[in-house]
């Protein structure tokens, strides 16, 4: 069966250059980037070249740049790494908003555990924070602001410099999480003025298991791991050094096809849903207002149920998903769906398409033949819908 | 159409395969031998494993030990994952949390709070398993639902009815919890063991090299992961918030002189012997469960034994509903053989099963079957 894969928000799939790139350092390249020896060096300058790759796509500079397990890491590092360099935890107050992503999320609710305050700012229907609820929100006692730049369901892409520009004018640290916009979105630490953001490189088609985190210079921030001296005792442990030349390779293949990425991707996402707006009655586009990222596309098809399409569409070779998958595979209902004000029962009706850079006009064609029948399909059996 | 779409080269649109049957899979051994039985007679399936109960719900609940063999646990989702890998079909869990909560647990809970002694399972069938998941497995294409169940179906070719019909192994029987099904779910219902031994299942799944072909079987309800009524109930009424009335009250015989005091009426079932706190010459057995006056009505076993019950909700599952007495075979809990009796219609959903002889503790919120041979006739709720 050809499948079409419309899920790259979830994970996209390794460029055959990444892999090339990485290959000689899963074999004969197999130096620790610590050695002094000649194996090591290689290693190293390895290493350093993806660092400058990063930078490159963030416009950072490379020692800002620290390699980590992937996003869920580099978010945990960066909040827990702000509020436990403060002298006491007490007293302290965070800020980030109702739709983060669970690595977000829960930490914050780890935190909370430990005695920090933390307030979640609401979206309005197309999914944006508000700039002023955000003043409003601020205290004497606020040390750090996290709000991520796209998210992940709906794509609504955050007004960064803005929140950025309250923040450094409040004097709080500001952390973003932009995990879904890089590849997509133009990446500016400068622009976004941002002080930590979070990087993973299997949204990038860099393998799963690496990921980034941009600290800019003099952000104090308590360590996370301890161990060796490793990219300067930020996060000890022995470099992943294939995965770091994939995440390096990645970077700079995002940042050289971005403009064309994002502008192809626009196109072929506004032909599905245009299509499946015109195909499939009833239909609607979640936070069709806000910015979103070029390749997000999150509808809602009343009377059916996202997780029965799901798995009607994979059985039909599409693969999309709902919601957020928890440990089982089951889906449980979308905390972001909701915060944007949809009911249960409209958030459970809903489903995300995400395209990569390798989605094709012909499969966006295909889709829009297999979705209205799926989707037909199952409001015939459906006890809700009524037509 | 708003949209012009090139369509050079386009992938072929995709149809589910025609018959496709979708497999209800627990991760137990019969339910993944169902599977493989459907694969060997080239039947294309796709298993389903309904996610029902979240353990982590009612922490107090949690013992120290890993959490195995259990409703929903990880293990048996990557059990049914394992054999379908193995098998080389697809595989989907699916969340039924919402409706499993309120359509079994709480009716469970609310039912035992109010002194009748519930069985979940009857209820996940008709309103979880051969509902809300029969619907989706029609959604996603498949046009029948397959489980694990030991009962068959039958259709009958003069009276056009599906039938159904006890296990060919009356030993693992389960006709008892399935009584609920309307002919609407029969019909697209396979009950692919119904023909065979347990150990027959057993041999056929170490055959195809089942991952969990030794796996134990799960006797308890799998909601309750220690076994414990009485504490899950607590324990889910507290989070609830539903009041449980925890007073103490008489215990009384049926003449209504006071002899003991109870605990709570929740701690007790009909038929209890053990746990009455204190000790009489002859055995004696709790009567009947009075949440009126908040008392426990005990006698001995002879005052525990009745001939006439009647049932509500009732279910002519294999028969159009009767005008006349039928004679056949009542079952009154799971493990009861059944005994001659007959059966008649009463008004309002309702029917009265006259036994030829006395039956021990018929209980309130159990369910009665009523048989001919193998066929069952009608199911509903004692009253």
């Amino acid at each position: 069966m050809q499948r079409i894969y419309l899920d790259h928000n979830a994970t996209t799939p390794v460029d055959p250059a990444v892999l090339a790139a990485m290959l000689p350092y899963l074999s004969g390249e197999f130096g620790n980037a610590s050695s002094i020896h000649t194996f090591g060096q290689r290693a190293r300058a390895a290493v350093e070249t993806a660092r400058e790759q990063v930078a490159a796509l963030v416009n950072a500079r490379p020692q800002e740049i620290i390699f980590t397990s992937g996003g869920t890491e580099s978010d945990n590092h960066a909040i827990f790494g702000v509020i436990h360099s403060a002298s006491s935890r007490a007293s302290l107050h965070l800020i980030t908003t109702t739709i983060e992503h669970e690595a977000v999320l829960n930490t914050c609710q780890e935190l909370e555990k430990q005695g920090v305050t933390v307030t979640y700012l609401p979206v309005d229907p197309n999914g944006l924070v508000s700039t002023e609820d955000l003043r409003r929100a601020l205290r004497p006692e606020t040390v750090l602001i996290t709000v991520m730049h796209a998210n992940n369901e709906l794509g609504t892409v955050q007004p960064l410099p803005e929140i950025g520009l309250i923040a450094a004018e409040a004097d709080v640290y500001f952390h973003s999480d932009a995990v879904q916009s890089a590849g997509k979105l133009p990446l500016d630490v400068q622009t976004l003025q941002v002080d930590l953001l979070s990087l993973s490189g299997h949204k990038i088609c860099a393998p799963k298991g690496i990921g980034a985190l941009f600290i800019r210079s003099r952000t104090p921030l308590r360590q996370f791991f301890y161990g060796g001296h490793h990219q300067r005792g930020f996060r000890p442990g022995t470099e992943n050094v294939a995965g770091i030349v994939g995440l390096g390779k990645a970077a700079e293949l995002a940042r050289l096809s971005l403009e064309q990425d994002a502008t192809r991707m626009a196109r072929l996402r506004d032909t599905l849903e245009q299509g499946l707006l015109a195909r499939v009655p009833d239909s609607s586009v979640n936070a069709a207002l806000a910015p979103r990222t070029p390749n997000t596309c999150n509808m809602t098809f009343p009377g059916i149920e996202g997780e029965a399409l799901v798995i009607a569409l994979d059985l039909r070779g599409l693969a999309c998903s709902t919601g957020a998958a928890c440990s089982s595979g089951a889906v449980e209902p979308s905390h972001v769906l909701t915060a944007i004000g949809l009911s249960t029962a409209e958030a459970r009706a809903s489903i995300r398409f995400s395209l990569g850079r390798h989605t094709t006009e012909a499969e966006i064609s295909a889709v829009l033949e297999i979705v209205p029948a799926a989707v037909a399909q199952l409001r015939r059996l459906s006890p809700t819908y009524q037509k | 159409m708003t949209t012009e779409v090139k369509l050079d080269s386009l992938p072929e649109v995709q149809e589910t395969k025609p018959g496709l049957v979708a497999v209800a899979m627990s991760g137990g051994v019969d339910s993944s031998t169902v599977a493989a039985v459907l694969q060997q007679q080239g039947v294309p399936v796709v298993g389903l494993t309904m996610q029902l109960w979240n353990q982590r719900r009612l922490p107090e609940l949690q013992g120290d030990g890993p959490a195995q063999h259990r409703c929903c646990s990880l293990d048996d989702v990557y059990d049914a994952k394992r054999v379908a890998q193995h098998l080389n079909f697809p595989h989907y869990v699916v969340n039924f949390e919402e409706q499993f909560e309120k359509r079994v647990v709480r009716p469970f809970v609310e039912q035992y709070l109010s002194g009748r002694t519930p069985i979940a399972c009857t209820n996940c069938n008709t309103d979880v398993k051969f509902e809300p998941l029969l619907r989706m497995a029609r959604q996603i294409g498949a046009e029948r639902l397959a489980t694990g169940h030991y009962a068959r179906i039958r259709k009958n070719e003069s009276t056009g009815r599906y039938e159904l019909l006890r296990a060919r192994d009356v030993s693992k029987d389960q006709s008892y919890f399935l009584w609920g099904l309307t002919q609407e779910q029969l019909s697209r219902s396979d009950f692919p063991l119904g023909e065979l031994t347990k150990q027959g299942v057993r041999d056929l799944a170490r055959h195809v090299q089942l991952p969990v072909a030794e796996k134990p079987e799960s006797m308890e309800l799998c909601f309750v992961p220690n076994g414990n009524y009485v504490q899950f109930i607590h324990a889910y009424s507290r989070s609830e918030g539903i009041s449980l009335n925890e007073q103490e009250g008489d215990i009384v015989t049926e003449q209504g002189s006071v002899i003991g005091r109870h605990t709570g009426l929740h701690n007790y079932t009909i038929g209890q012997r053990k746990g009455l706190g204190f000790a009489a010459g002859k055995p004696i057995y709790v009567l009947a469960i009075d949440t009126e006056k908040n008392r426990i009505v005990v006698g001995e076993d002879d005052a525990l034994r009745a001939t006439t019950l009647e049932i509500e909700s009732v279910n002519w599952v294999s028969v159009v509903e009767p005008v006349f007495p039928i004679c056949g075979q009542a079952k009154i809990r799971h493990k009861h053989e059944p005994a001659p009796a007959t059966i008649e219609v009463l008004p309002g959903n309702r029917a009265r099963i006259i036994f030829e002889t006395p039956q021990r503790a018929i209980t309130p919120g159990q369910a009665a079957i009523f048989y001919d041979g193998d066929t069952v006739v009608a199911g509903g709720w004692i009253r």
